[in-house]
């Protein structure tokens, strides 16, 4: 396991970065922007470096355990795989370019800048947590500073908003909270990596029902419900759409972009592990509501007249694929061909994380763009034929734009591509199902092009400025990425490839 | 080293009370001198004690004839305890920094009441523990009716009336223990060799128990006997209410451990028959009446207008958790109990130290509606982080102290009576809510006064933050994030001990 | 009188008596005859000392005189050493401080018969704390008692001073009588007045079916002594005497006469409770008569009308002291609330003398205190005319020391630690329980300790008004240094003996 560990504690250091930077932040006043900047460019360094030190088995690399509360089963443990190395690559891409995208912060800039650090922070150390308590406190940690961000830089109907936002995911820390609550009464170990062999024994279960009773479903489902939210999953999502039309731009990106990989990444690296037998108990109803979810988020989209509404919503679209692919993996199936479809959907599942980060994150700062340009309108009907003005700009939108439908060549094919590929031998009927998804979210991205896009320009957008030097910069490294992700995605793969097949060895259904 | 917390803090009321009038700033220095001595000794002690079980400060005797020893000693939880002590005090006397009237006099309470908490902690006699005990009620009853707001005098006597009855309910019980136990012989250690080797019969403990626990109990806050403790609260000044959760609420449920459950370990027993199918020992009752407490504590905090009172009940609410944890008679749940002591004391401190210092002496109204007005999270940013700090502490998030402390009780009860524990997690969840809607209402609601609402004169002018204010700040918040992200440093010195404890004390 | 040396016997036992008379007379000689013309202030200082010189004597005769006693006949007369010795020392202690706090409270020009009176008053507890047989306890305590009611009236010029006066004596009367009627029964059934024979012939006469008019005698006897140390509900004198006494004399009142009368009261249950002890033949008896009884004759019934009479005390004593707004009948009732705790130690009398030390600890310790708070009240009333709650608004401002005074006295009273109220009321209730540790001891103290918890709250209320509350007069307080260090004195003994209970304890254990 701990053969890559280097002697620096790579980790610690990374998740400790943004929390120096955002003190620092909080003290430099105006130049808080440039400090976050710095900040988050160390980080996406860091987080590259811990990228190409993975170990090649795709077991746990840069190890670092240290006794915390040993009475409480409390350690500090980090480590990562190719999965938690991927998220921490995606994090701190997204902090970089939301950060890029918030120039435009007038009130208190060092606190918000600070907060968002903080908010990094909170994401690197839920990334690579092993231990429960340790991976609460970041995931409890991120959540704070995102509440703040809504609650004092959101748009007019923030305060509500912010609130559903904060009750929902604290209402779902309390589930998560009572089930390790139960795990611990029962095991005395609050470790993944313990837990998670204990697991693959049956043993858990075993000293669940002897310590507690047959609750290990109900555990399951309480775990199920703290992550379910955090992504969201259909019914759990209506926080969302407020929250993220609410949110500043530059906070939407984050929400969306990394924060909702948060609750994909749990379910992964907690909820399959822990409670994959129960998990596979109730595949149906899970499956029905991951199919739910991606049609349900495709066709409200459909109705919304809001750019941001619009987008929150094809993300619950696009994460109910992940959904829809890890609950597919609970269908019992043997045999090398199934196992071959069980490996194609994890690595479309993380594929699809880290692609619909990049994707969801950008077409959120464009929309930001629009904001800027049109004096805060975002209605999807106040536009038209701004591809005449701002050529550039409506290019580089419009590819962010198919790479959300899922146009082949660009990043978001792969990852659904994958997925579907995996899914079908596995659950054909939910597959088909979510085809439909599919079709209703490109008529959505369709229609918004059009809308916004294509047509006569109204007189007042005559003058729409296209994208300056410098916005084209900070978008190139973004758009090159949803290229070269689109057109060689071994490059993320080859590196998933063995942490999918070593997790699959690990679960038990 | 450590007996001179106690001797200090008495040395220094004297020296406050012979102060002549008028010298407020030595009198403000002088207090903080004694307490950061205080706190010094406190630090150097817990230091020095770390990896060290009990340890015998002075032993001689002091009543022979009645064998009552002026015996002082340290364990881990004691240790603890003074700490906490040590560190209410000298946040106390940095937010009672503006105090003008009868300064000297103030402080003076103020120390002897530190005097007092320092020495029930550290007393493992019987009754010494008691004259500490009981010299901790007078100080309180002055300062909150000299210097208190909000119908103080009815306060102040309630208070003193509450704790002297509860401390009446604790005298008979020890000495009805004191008279059966016939072992002339007042040390807590002796007593309790002498109980745990069956010493006090099964039935005398059973109803000399609930007594005594009960006398605690009242100080300690718990309901239906908890109501002295919102009025108490918001009637006191700050540094009053700060010592008040802080502190002497500590004590009540310190003498329910180091009495109640050390000496009377069959207390506790089942009874042979149940009431309502779920009570069957005083164990229950009390857990019932604890948990009750966290639940009733937090909804009415919920439900409050007065910004101090929603503190005020939920620290009802928090030391709840604390009676909860010692009723699971387990380790990890008695552990959790002290951890608890020592969070809430933070804590809670910290609550009050904002809510009556740093927002209520600048706005002159604690009404959440008024305050909604003012939008202070703008003009007063620095209380607002604060408080979205300590209010994070006081829900009960990962990194402060308050989870370590919470999470070990829960899983203590959970252990004992899995139902202790989903009532209690009703409670966290309603603390999230309550702390939370203060937070929104008093620091960041947008709303703008309406017509009818006249704001109160003077408060446009809000005087900015002093230094005392925020060094307090600085130093609770700071002390609350160390331990909620190390707890080990307190956890290694209270296991032993407790553990101990729970064995009988033969340490 | 076939007794050769008694004269010089009692002349010895007496010797303490005797100062004190020589000293009343010397007083009135001096005053009278040879300072006619000086001021009052020199009068009554020269009244005072010549007083307090007697006092002195007396301590030390007390100290010179063997402890053997007085006897006549076989019959023990007056009692000597043990706890007799403590009662009398403590007498003559609380007599000097009473006689100091006079020299500062000049509320008379008849200094030398105050003083007279007082010393007088003084050998009649003397003796009545000694005393072992019926008649010499009469005499002694109507010396005691005589002395009393005219202190009580010594103030002429006020009305209040003569109208309480009159209702103690009237009330006094009456007991005395009850008490006399009393005695006669217990010598027509004895056929002694030793207390000693009495109880012994008591046993014979219960055991024989004569209790009924025993009871009746102890029934009347309780009366007579439950007025003398104000227990309900024979209490109703205290609250006017306390009000309309001269202050020193309320204080003299309130200490002195208490000490002497718990000193009989100890000797009468000491007697009771001894009885097996001397008289052989009797156990014998009680093992005849099947499982042998704790307690046989007097004892029981005795025990039970004490219980009555400190349960009515306590609880009567503390609630009413709830509703007063003069502080002098606050502390009427408070001492009516303290006898109720005293009693309750009688009632449950040990074997050894573990709870005469305590009743002894507790009064003198009382006594102390509360001689202390009449010095405060009377320094208060001079400068304000009032002894209502509100004439003690802001204390604090006027006289510090002298609020800190108050402060320490009300809150040792109340029975908080560190101080020596507390250790009072803990030695008490821990000799009761060590006596019957049964369910109805256990009731009693319960009551008891629940009952002084009820009384922090009237004693804070004059503390409140003298730390609390705004002054509305804030003019300065002026005491006479003598008063002012006498009650300092007082305050500090009831700290040190607080916070070193073992000093007092042994001094006590001692004799």
């Amino acid at each position: 396991m701990n053969e890559f560990s280097t002697g620096i504690p790579l980790l610690s250091l990374l998740t400790g970065l943004p929390l120096i930077g955002a003190a620092i932040a909080l003290w430099s006043g105006k130049h808080a922007r440039a400090v976050a900047l710095i900040t988050t460019m160390s980080s996406l360094m860091l987080a590259l470096l811990v990228w190409t030190r993975l170990p090649v088995s795709g077991g746990m690399g840069l190890v670092e355990q240290l006794a915390w509360a040993p009475s409480l089963g409390i350690e500090y443990h980090l480590g990562v795989d190719g999965l938690g190395a991927l998220m921490l690559v995606l994090s701190a891409i997204v902090t970089l370019m939301s950060v890029d995208a918030a120039h435009r912060v007038h009130h208190q800039p060092n606190l918000y800048f600070a907060l968002v650090l903080v908010l990094e922070s909170g994401l690197f150390g839920s990334f690579t947590a092993l231990n429960f308590f340790h991976w609460f406190l970041f995931w409890e940690l991120s959540l704070i500073p995102a509440f703040f961000l809504i609650k004092l830089w959101g748009g007019p109907r923030r305060g509500p908003a912010a609130t559903q936002f904060f009750v929902y995911t604290m209402a779902g820390s309390v589930a998560l909270l009572v089930a390790f609550l139960a795990i611990f009464v029962s095991t005395g170990s609050m470790d993944f990596g313990h837990l998670t062999l204990l697991a693959s024994t049956g043993e858990l279960e075993q000293m669940v029902t002897a310590h507690l009773g047959p609750v290990s479903l109900w555990l399951a489902i309480g775990v199920l419900a703290g992550f379910a939210v955090k992504v969201p999953m259909f019914p759990f999502h209506t926080w969302l759409p407020a929250a993220y039309a609410e949110a500043p731009s530059p906070v939407t990106m984050l929400l969306t972009g990394a924060m909702s990989k948060m609750g994909v990444y749990g379910l992964l690296r907690i909820a399959i592990p822990l409670f994959g037998p129960q998990i596979a108990q109730i595949r149906t109803p899970l499956l029905v509501l991951a199919v739910a979810t991606i049609v349900m988020g495709a066709w409200a989209a459909v109705a919304q007249k809001d750019l941001k509404r619009v987008f929150a919503y094809s993300s619950v679209n696009h994460l109910g694929y992940c959904l829809l692919g890890i609950f597919a993996l609970a269908v019992p199936s043997a045999g090398a061909a199934a196992q071959a479809s069980q490996a194609a959907a994890l690595n479309g599942v993380i594929l699809q994380m880290f692609n619909h980060g990049i994707t969801a994150a950008a077409l959120f700062w464009f929309v930001a763009m629009i904001q800027m340009r049109s004096g805060g309108g975002r209605g999807i009907d106040d536009f038209g034929g701004l591809r005449k003005p701002a050529p550039v700009f409506a290019g580089l939108m419009g590819i962010a734009l198919f790479s959300s439908l899922g146009l082949p060549g660009l990043n978001g094919f792969v990852g659904e591509f994958l997925i579907f590929r995996g899914v079908f031998p596995l659950a054909w009927v939910a597959a088909t199902v979510s085809i439909l998804g599919l079709l209703v979210t490109a008529a959505v991205i369709l229609t918004v092009i059009q809308k916004v896009f294509s047509g006569p320009v109204p007189e007042r957008w005559a003058a729409f400025p296209d994208l300056h030097h410098g916005e084209r910069l900070a978008l190139a490294p973004v758009i090159g990425l949803m290229l070269l992700l689109g057109l060689v995605p071994q490059v993320i793969v080859d590196s998933v490839n063995p942490t999918v097949l070593n997790l699959l060895a690990h679960w038990r259904f | 080293m450590l007996a001179w917390t106690i001797y200090l803090s008495f040395a220094g009321a004297l020296l406050q009370a012979l102060l002549p009038k008028g010298r407020n700033d030595l009198a403000r220095w002088l207090a903080l001198a004694f307490a950061v001595a205080g706190l010094a000794l406190a630090v150097a002690g817990f230091v020095a004690g770390m990896g060290q079980g009990r340890v015998i400060i002075i032993d001689a005797p002091w009543v022979p004839t009645m064998g009552i020893h002026y015996l002082l000693a340290a364990d881990g939880i004691s240790r603890v305890l003074v700490l906490l002590t040590g560190l209410a005090a000298v946040a106390g006397v940095l937010f009672s920094w503006n105090i003008e009237l009868r300064t000297n006099e103030f402080f003076a309470f103020f120390l002897a009441l530190i005097g007092g908490v320092y020495g029930v902690f550290l007393s493992f006699d019987l009754f010494l523990l008691f004259v500490f005990y009981e010299i901790a009620i007078v100080p309180k009853y002055f300062l909150i009716a000299i210097w208190g707001s909000t119908r103080r005098e009815y306060a102040a006597m309630k208070l003193a009336l509450y704790s002297f009855a509860g401390s009446a309910m604790v005298l008979i019980g020890l000495l009805a223990a004191y008279a059966t136990s016939g072992s002339h012989s007042t040390s807590l250690i002796d007593l309790a060799a002498y109980a745990h080797s069956g010493g006090l019969p099964v039935s005398f403990q059973m109803w000399c128990f609930p007594l005594v626990f009960t006398g605690f109990a009242i100080l300690a806050g718990m309901w239906p006997f908890h109501t002295w403790a919102p009025t108490g609260h918001v009637a006191a000044p700050t540094a009053a209410s700060m010592l008040l959760a802080g502190v002497v609420m500590k004590l009540g449920a310190y003498g329910c451990l180091r009495v109640g459950i050390w000496l009377f370990p069959h207390g506790l027993d089942s009874w042979g028959f149940t009431l309502l199918g779920f009570i069957g020992s005083w164990r229950d009752v009390f857990a019932l009446l604890a948990v009750i407490g966290i639940v009733y504590g937090a909804l009415v905090a919920l439900a409050q207008t007065d910004f101090k009172f929603v503190i005020g009940y939920s620290s009802v609410s928090h030391m709840g958790f604390v009676l909860l944890g010692l009723m699971t008679l387990n380790q990890i749940g008695v552990t959790g109990a002290v951890m608890q002591m020592f969070s809430h004391g933070i804590i809670a401190g910290l609550l009050f130290a904002i809510v009556g210092r740093i927002v209520y002496e600048r706005t002159h109204t604690r009404q959440l509606d008024e305050l909604e007005t003012m939008h202070l999270a703008k003009r007063l940013p620095f209380a607002a982080w604060a408080f979205v700090v300590a209010g994070m502490a006081s829900m009960g998030l990962p990194g402060f102290s308050g989870f370590v402390a919470e999470l070990q009780v829960l899983v203590g009860a959970w252990t004992a009576k899995p139902w202790w524990t989903f009532a209690a997690g009703v409670g966290i969840v309603v603390g999230v809510a309550y702390t939370w809607r203060a937070l929104q209402k008093a620091f960041f609601s947008d709303r703008l006064p309406t017509a009818d609402e006249h704001p109160k004169t003077g408060w446009h002018n809000l005087g900015a933050i002093t230094w005392p204010e925020y060094a307090g700040v600085a130093l609770l918040t700071g002390v609350s994030l160390f331990v909620g992200l190390y707890p080990r440093i307190l956890l290694d010195t209270i296991e032993p001990a407790v553990k101990a404890l729970l064995a009988g004390g033969g340490q | 009188m076939n007794y050769p040396g008694f004269y010089p016997d009692l002349f010895r036992v007496t010797l303490p008596e005797t100062a004190l008379e020589v000293a009343a007379l010397l007083v009135l000689v001096i005053d009278l005859g040879f300072l006619r013309k000086a001021a009052l202030k020199v009068r009554v200082a020269v009244a005072a000392l010549i007083g307090i010189a007697g006092c002195g004597a007396a301590l030390w005769a007390l100290q010179c005189t063997a402890r053997s006693g007085l006897s006549f006949d076989g019959d023990v007369l007056l009692a000597q050493g043990g706890y007799t010795q403590v009662a009398q020392t403590g007498i003559l202690a609380l007599t000097i401080l009473t006689l100091l706090l006079f020299i500062g409270s000049a509320f008379t020009r008849h200094a030398g018969e105050y003083v007279s009176v007082v010393l007088m008053a003084a050998a009649g507890g003397l003796i009545v704390s000694s005393a072992q047989d019926l008649l010499v306890i009469f005499i002694g305590l109507e010396l005691l008692s005589l002395g009393l009611y005219i202190l009580t009236a010594f103030a002429k010029s006020s009305g209040k001073s003569a109208e309480a006066a009159m209702k103690y004596y009237l009330f006094g009367g009456m007991s005395a009588a009850f008490l006399l009627f009393g005695f006669s029964y217990l010598y027509g059934i004895s056929g002694s007045t030793n207390l000693n024979k009495i109880l012994l012939a008591s046993f014979y006469s219960s055991a024989s079916g004569g209790a009924p008019l025993l009871y009746v005698a102890l029934v009347l006897i309780a009366a007579g002594l439950g007025f003398k140390v104000a227990a309900v509900p024979f209490h109703l004198w205290a609250p006017d005497t306390y009000e309309g006494a001269p202050a020193p004399a309320a204080a003299f009142i309130a200490s002195v006469s208490k000490v002497a009368s718990f000193a009989l009261l100890i000797s009468i249950s000491t007697a009771a409770v001894h009885l097996f002890d001397g008289v052989h033949e009797l156990r014998f008896v009680a093992f005849t008569l099947g499982p042998p009884p704790k307690y046989l004759g007097l004892w029981i019934p005795w025990s039970l009308i004490l219980t009555v009479l400190s349960a009515a005390s306590m609880v009567v004593g503390n609630l009413a002291a709830l509703a007063q707004i003069s502080v002098r009948r606050l502390l009427a009732y408070s001492a009516i609330a303290h006898a109720g705790y005293i009693l309750l130690g009688l009632a449950f009398f040990s074997h050894s003398n573990a709870s005469a030390n305590a009743i002894l600890y507790y009064i003198l310790t009382y006594g102390l205190t509360t001689i202390g708070a009449f010095g405060v009240v009377d320094v208060v009333q001079r400068a304000t005319g009032s002894d209502r709650l509100d004439a003690f608004l802001g204390l604090h401002k006027r006289n510090p020391l002298l609020a800190a005074v108050l402060l320490v006295l009300f809150l040792s009273l109340a029975g908080i630690p560190p101080l020596v109220g507390f250790w009072a009321k803990f030695n008490l209730f821990a000799a009761v329980l060590g006596v019957s540790a049964g369910p109805v001891a256990f009731a009693l103290v319960a009551l008891a300790v629940a009952l002084s918890a009820v009384s922090l709250y009237y004693y804070l209320q004059v503390l409140k008004r003298a730390y609390v509350m705004p002054a509305v007069d804030e003019t300065p307080i002026k005491a006479h240094p003598v008063t002012m260090a006498v009650l300092l004195a007082i305050a500090a003994a009831v700290v040190v003996f607080g916070c070193f209970p073992a000093l007092l304890q042994n001094w006590i254990a001692g004799f």
